[in-house]
């Protein structure tokens, strides 16, 4: 893992630029996370994995302020019945949050953790370092490194309702930086949601273990704060019978860059991730995906969709890995953009590697203008240009919203989307 | 109610002119059919009076109880009351039937300045007009045309009629793909729909639909024309002695 000699210095400026919390348990994963960080060097232009994103702001010291969005629009979930835990500006809001206490599950502060012998110490930057591997992700090591806060979630049963992780942004120069942990007990079941914009640069890594026959339900929407940029890994180990499923909404922002990392480590295990995003003009939303199957009957679906208007950039980098035992695997990855204009651009890398000789895998990926045909069919029963296209385009996005299986859920995202149609600008 | 005059098209992208003067009046209350052989312009007429880009109209009219067409958008053509039954219905994958109708109806009266039905009203309307064309409550919650048979799609385009209640209607080539059974379903649905209010332009390439749908007169389309115009025994003629007679005598 030498590093090349241009990524010291700039590498060596971020970390300057920070403190190392020293709490507890957490240093030495803290200390290995940053030699890891030293050793891979933040990413760079022309870095494999950044060839269609240009990591600059996200590694430079200080972050590009970011204006605080404005708006009447009421928070995402609002309506429903769920556990809140809030940050502002990447720091934990006791006063704004529920008490963190809850049937089924166990919840602590990352820096309230501080027994020895805490559970987290096995999972805490422990999906993320086997996720550097093959492919490197030094913002996620420096997430785990440098994290100023987070939540410890450890599920024991059946949650009694879901748990709602809010953001809000209020300091128009924020750098956040969280780090959270799900460990899953067997047989146990949580659904985590995630809303609200964060800070004008946030780092965020989720690590989650889900054990043998758990079941994980993950529902987030990024945005609509324009000017903020974000970088987020998930890194998920699914043990035999369970269910991993993840579904992002995003609408505007200037970068966001999503890493996923799967790991289906027992058989007929199930990981879907989806993702549905609306972007204008210098909107640059950038999925990047990897799921490797290391065991026998699992199932995994990638569905990405992105709307593209008046030049906004979508990337797509997805692979699925088959590894030589990882027999009967049924794999699926779809990556497509709705161009609604001339000027936007999608970029997409797809990637199968495959060792195993028993496996179904079938990918797509697409890029095209809306169905002119289609168009004329519903503007001559009198429905408007306007109104046919906002149609038409929440079609393209049905596949993945649904994925989340929550009827409730959907409708009320596909309601932000409708809404962002209607706006028609950022 | 439709007064088309010497309407001439070419198409936008070459230099070929396929409407080379049509003159046609259709008045409230009647059937008109046009026949022809292919590639005389029935369908290029129908799609240039309901809106479909791709085309040029270099000279000539069309109006609708007096309003300009061809300065209209699809959508203010439709709200104006003109409705095309298309040949080639149009899959939209992702788009509900229902929610399609619905946005339909309600476009069109709010283009009109009425009210927007209410979801309970337009229930009750739209399964009761459904089962008299014996679509069933599984092709509603479908995506549009998705997955339906060819009868299927040219039934819900009548449904689509019966639901926008349009002023003049277009008929293109409804009877194509359609076995006998299916084409009478349909001529029930329009001719449950005509009425003294309402016009209807029926295009066909063959008289057995016309024994279904009767029409008050008949056109015959050729080369970019109506060359002739008669009662319902000129259909009867084209059946018998196909199109050349009629053609050689009219060039």
């Amino acid at each position: 893992m030498a590093q090349t000699a241009e990524k010291q210095s700039p590498t060596e400026a971020m970390i300057a630029g920070l403190s190392l919390p020293d709490t507890g348990w957490s240093k030495v994963p803290r200390a290995d996370a940053l030699q890891r960080l030293r050793q891979m060097g933040l990413p760079r232009r022309g870095d494999e994995y950044w060839k269609f994103t240009r990591p600059d702001t996200l590694v430079q010291p200080t972050p590009v302020p970011a204006a605080v969005l404005d708006t009447e629009e009421t928070p995402l979930f609002s309506d429903m019945d769920r556990l809140k835990i809030v940050f502002v500006d990447g720091v934990f809001d006791a006063d704004a949050s529920d008490d963190l206490s809850l049937e089924g599950v166990q919840i602590e502060r990352l820096q309230d953790a501080n027994s020895d012998l805490h559970w987290a110490r096995d999972l805490y930057g422990v999906l993320e370092t086997k996720g550097q591997n093959p492919v490197f992700r030094p913002l996620a090591a420096l997430n785990t490194a440098f994290a100023k806060d987070g939540v410890l979630i450890h599920v024991t049963g059946a949650a009694s309702k879901p748990i709602n992780l809010i953001y809000q942004h209020k300091s128009d120069s924020s750098d956040a930086i969280l780090h959270h942990c799900i460990k899953m007990d067997a047989g146990t079941e949580v659904t985590l949601l995630e809303n609200g914009p964060a800070a004008a640069r946030f780092n965020k890594v989720v690590e989650v273990d889900v054990a043998d026959g758990a079941k994980f339900h993950h529902v987030r929407a990024q945005g609509r704060d324009h000017e903020r940029r974000a970088a987020t890994h998930i890194f998920a180990r699914l043990g035999t019978e369970s269910l991993f499923k993840s579904f992002t909404l995003t609408v505007n922002g200037v970068l966001t860059r999503n890493d996923c990392v799967i790991e289906l480590t027992g058989d007929d295990a199930s990981a879907h991730v989806a993702g549905a995003c609306v972007g204008d003009g210098d909107f640059h939303h950038d999925d990047t995906v990897f799921v490797t199957h290391d065991a026998v009957n699992c199932e995994s679906r990638q569905v990405f969709k992105k709307v593209l208007r008046n030049g906004a950039t979508g990337v797509f980098q997805g692979k699925i890995l088959v590894k030589k035992d990882a027999q009967k695997t049924d794999g699926y990855q779809i990556s497509q953009s709705l161009l609604l204009d001339g000027d936007s651009q999608f970029l997409a890398k797809p990637e199968l590697e495959i060792y195993a000789d028993d496996v179904a895998c079938s990918h797509g990926s697409t890029s095209g203008a809306i169905d002119e045909d289609a168009l004329f069919y519903l503007r001559a029963r009198g429905i408007s240009h306007a109104e046919a296209t906002d149609l038409l385009t929440l079609a393209f996005l049905a596949e993945a919203v649904e994925e989340i299986e929550q009827e409730t859920l959907r409708d009320e995202l596909i309601g932000r989307l409708s809404s962002w149609l209607q706006r028609r600008s950022v | 109610m439709l007064s088309i005059k010497n309407l001439h098209v070419k198409l936008e992208e070459e230099d070929k002119q396929i409407l080379k003067g049509v003159d046609l009046e259709v008045e409230a209350g009647k059937v008109h059919a046009i026949m022809g052989p292919n590639g005389s312009g029935k369908s290029t007429l129908s799609y240039v009076l309901s809106g479909k880009g791709g085309y040029e109209v270099t000279d000539g009219s069309a109006a609708l109880e007096g309003e300009d067409l061809l300065d209209m958008d699809p959508e203010e053509r439709a709200a104006a009351g003109l409705f095309l039954a298309f040949q080639y219905p149009v899959e939209i994958p992702g788009v509900g039937n229902m929610t399609f109708l619905r946005t339909a109806v309600n476009a069109q009266r709010k283009a009109r300045g009425e009210d927007e039905m209410s979801a309970a009203d337009f229930l009750k309307i739209v399964r009761a007009k459904a089962k008299d064309l014996k679509i069933d409550a599984d092709m509603l919650k479908r995506p549009v045309n998705m997955g339906f048979s060819g009868g299927e799609k040219k039934r819900n385009e009548i449904l689509q009629m019966a639901m926008l209640e349009p002023k003049m209607c277009i008929l293109d080539e409804t009877d194509s793909g359609l076995d006998v059974d299916a084409m009478k379903l349909v001529a029930e649905g329009v001719n449950a729909l005509r009425s003294d209010g309402r016009g209807f332009l029926v295009i066909t390439h063959y008289q057995r639909l016309l024994d279904h749908i009767k029409p008050d007169v008949v056109h015959i389309m050729a080369e970019g024309r109506i060359v002739k115009t008669g009662g319902p025994e000129l259909a009867l003629e084209v059946e018998n002695n196909g199109y050349a007679d009629i053609l050689a005598e009219v060039v």
